[in-house]
């Protein structure tokens, strides 16, 4: 009798990612936790990665493609400062990313990727990916094991859907960085609550625009001293951090 | 239908709808997800009786259900059953079992033995081979002394001094077999189960949130809900009210509970005429 | 649950509880109907969620009707919410290995022997294992939905009208997502005085 054996090369490894852009800066951030099945794998495995002082890439699905593919737009970045001079533009990794996806069609890259940064334009933006390279400019988006938990309360929170402004006013198209932060954490905890594969820590990386007064980032970043790092590399004028926080272990 | 003629269908399930349900799964349509305890469940014998101890997490797949549930579920006074496995099984079945242990203990006139609960249980499991998903963690005091058992969905049984069940019964067991030792002290033992439960908490996705023990002894049972949360959502980032006229309805009805009464004088004041 | 679609969320605040729904019946990816109801009136003070597949919806509906009206005969009162969770958890196992496709909701007030009433919400699954929550429950193919949107939204001691905005914003934002669920929804807000039923105005696709 003819036996099929196969072999799947591929698993998920659980996690969330989400990323909000603003007028002038783009949050991106990513739970630390690595699981398969019911067993954590590691307690800290970074999702989110600095690519350049203003781009930065969240992926999450099969943690392996995740890694090599990281590496691989970073190689390609690389190569093209050693061509150009310069960083490549936001809008451009973008593409590159499309492109590099999709060259892998038929053997795709198992993850969920999002890009969030400043454009040449000054402006916040996020990217975000489906595995084989479909991608589209959002105001804001979630992915991964918690996606369905968390991006409808962005809707809620961030595009105001189904909520009726005051009278005589209107719902603001960007929120200011201490809301979105604020959101982006109570996003993380609530996940973290109904969802098994999220916890363990949340990093959150913050890009901010060229020249951008930074008076109401400082203060958050007064309240968190020990828990922020700069990662700004040139003088370009963006400047990029991340936050270390806590999430529950259980 | 049966139940026109009575208020009470006759025992036993009522298989009617599974003509129906196989023909719905054919047409691709698929079975709810049963609220199941991914679960640590433990119980390990000490100098004085036993000590049970569970989790408090429900899930329905990879969504928590339940993030404070119990599991730890009573058959007697001094015979307590912790619960792994489909939800629903664990709580009936444990439940059909304390009645007829006390039907039991009524009929005989004496208090009813571990190892009866435990018979009852294996032989009801067994009958249905499997296919009542509860595995279980029995424990309690007797006449005959402490007695601690593991009951599985086929109906097998163990006898051991310290047990584990469920997704987080490894983590769990891997903290047993490093420090259990034979006649601990009370509050060793709830040490150690408290240890073995957390194990599972934290270790096994299936797992989570609070620790609940039952300390059960000769004379006394305690049952221990919430006997540590190590797991308290922290306080959020900002509040979620909304604007009052936020969300925009089409209709509105009132049903009003309180019923209105408005009293009505027949008499006319103005046409008062008792003379004054 | 896929078959015909829907969502139910329930939730408590300061005295009172609220129950919502969405209003569409479907044939799996075709819309049927945007005014088919999916929550009753059990008792003045309960009322019943039932998602899921809708000839059991029709069903059960029918069945709870008989056996509360039973209850009430036997026993000359009317049936208290924690009662009337343990009747439907009952119902449902009783079909352990042929189950109906429904995931119940209750929301309700319980009678204190002061004469108060405490709120009181459970959801069961669809053999009967009962959740009582002091915060909310959802069920139905906007679940994990509901269950992200309320985890951010919901917070204790929401009076009536505050509860009302909560678990509005709530069904409505999570069934904008579900491809099963949405086309209309309903809220009831019970409070000790009355019942507050509203239709909302949301998206229609």
């Amino acid at each position: 009798m003819a036996q099929t054996r196969s072999f799947n090369p591929y698993t998920e490894n659980g996690g969330t990612i989400l990323a909000i852009s603003g007028q002038d800066f783009s949050v991106i951030a990513g739970d630390t936790r690595q699981s398969e099945g019911y067993s954590i794998q590691t307690r800290y495995a970074p999702k989110v990665f600095r690519l350049t002082d203003r781009a930065v890439l969240a992926v999450n699905g099969f943690a392996a493609d995740g890694n090599m593919f990281v590496k691989k737009v970073k190689q390609r970045l690389e190569w093209y400062k050693h061509a150009h001079s310069k960083d490549m533009p936001l809008k451009a990794i973008a593409r590159l990313i499309q492109t590099m996806l999709y060259a892998k069609r038929f053997f795709p890259y198992y993850v969920y990727n999002i890009l969030g940064g400043i454009e040449e334009d000054g402006t916040g933006a996020v990217y975000s990916f489906d595995p084989v390279g479909s991608y589209e400019r959002e105001a804001c988006r979630a992915a991964g094991a918690a996606q369905s938990l968390v991006q409808p309360f962005l809707d809620n929170q961030i595009y105001f859907k189904n909520q009726v402004a005051a009278p005589g006013t209107t719902h603001p198209a960007h929120l200011p960085l201490p809301d979105v932060l604020s959101i982006v954490i109570d996003s993380f905890t609530s996940a973290t609550e109904r969802h098994i594969e999220v916890g363990d820590g949340l990093e959150v990386y913050i890009v901010l625009a060229k020249g951008r007064d930074l008076q109401d980032f400082e203060a958050i970043r007064a309240r968190n001293v020990h828990l922020t790092q700069e990662l700004t590399v040139t003088e370009d004028g963006e400047r990029i951090f991340v936050m270390r926080l806590d999430l529950k272990k259980d | 239908m049966a139940a026109a003629a009575t208020v009470y269908n006759p025992a036993g399930f009522d298989f009617s709808n599974q003509i129906r349900n196989n023909f719905l799964a054919d047409r691709g349509l698929p079975l709810p997800k049963a609220t199941s305890t991914g679960t640590t469940i433990v119980g390990c014998l000490f100098k004085d009786g036993i000590i049970l101890g569970a989790d408090t997490r429900a899930t329905e797949g990879d969504i928590v259900a339940d993030k404070n549930c119990e599991k730890i579920h009573y058959i007697t006074e001094s015979i307590r059953c912790c619960g792994a496995g489909t939800a629903a099984d664990t709580e009936f079945t444990t439940a059909m079992i304390s009645s007829n242990m006390e039907l039991h203990g009524l009929s005989t006139g004496r208090k009813p033995r571990v190892v009866t609960a435990m018979t009852m249980l294996k032989q009801y499991l067994f009958r249905y081979q499997g296919h009542v998903g509860a595995a279980l963690v029995l424990g309690g005091v007797d006449a005959t002394g402490p007695h601690l058992f593991t009951i599985h969905p086929h109906g097998s049984t163990d006898k051991l001094p310290y047990v584990t069940m469920g997704s987080g019964s490894l983590a769990a067991m891997a903290v047993f077999e490093a420090q259990w030792k034979p006649n601990m002290t009370r509050e060793a033992a709830l040490d150690l189960v408290n240890a073995a439960i957390s194990a599972g908490i934290f270790n096994d996705l299936g797992s989570g949130s609070n620790v609940d023990a039952c300390v059960i002894t000769a004379t006394k049972t305690d049952m221990l809900r919430n006997f540590v949360k190590p797991n308290e959502r922290v306080t959020k980032e900002r509040t979620y009210g909304f604007r009052r006229g936020t969300t925009a309805f089409t209709k509105e009805e009132i049903r009003s509970l309180v019923v209105q009464e408005e009293i009505i004088g027949v008499r006319d004041d103005a046409m008062d005429i008792d003379g004054s | 649950m896929e078959y015909n679609g829907g969502s139910v969320v329930a939730m408590v605040g300061k005295g009172c509880v609220a129950i919502a729904s969405d209003l569409r019946l479907g044939n799996q990816a075709l819309g049927i109907s945007s005014n088919f109801q999916k929550i009753f009136p059990i008792t003045d003070r309960i009322y019943l969620g039932l998602p899921g597949l809708a000839t059991d919806v029709t069903t059960l509906k029918e069945q709870f009707r008989y056996r509360v009206n039973m209850y009430t005969i036997k026993e000359e009162r009317e049936i208290e919410p924690e009662a009337f969770a343990h009747l439907v958890s009952s119902t449902l196992y009783e079909r352990r290995f042929g189950p109906y496709f429904i995931e119940p909701v209750m929301a309700g007030l319980t009678k204190k022997p002061s004469g108060e009433y405490r709120p009181f919400i459970a959801a069961s699954d669809l053999i009967g294992c009962l959740n009582f929550a002091k915060d909310f429950v959802v069920a139905g193919t906007a679940s994990s939905k509901l269950f992200g949107v309320a985890e951010g939204l919901w917070e204790p001691d929401l009076e009536p009208e505050d509860l009302f905005e909560t678990i509005s914003q709530t069904l409505l934002n999570a069934v904008d997502r579900d491809a099963y669920s949405g086309w209309g929804a309903i809220v009831h807000v019970i409070t000790p005085e009355s019942v507050i039923t509203r239709t909302l105005k949301g998206r229609m696709d």
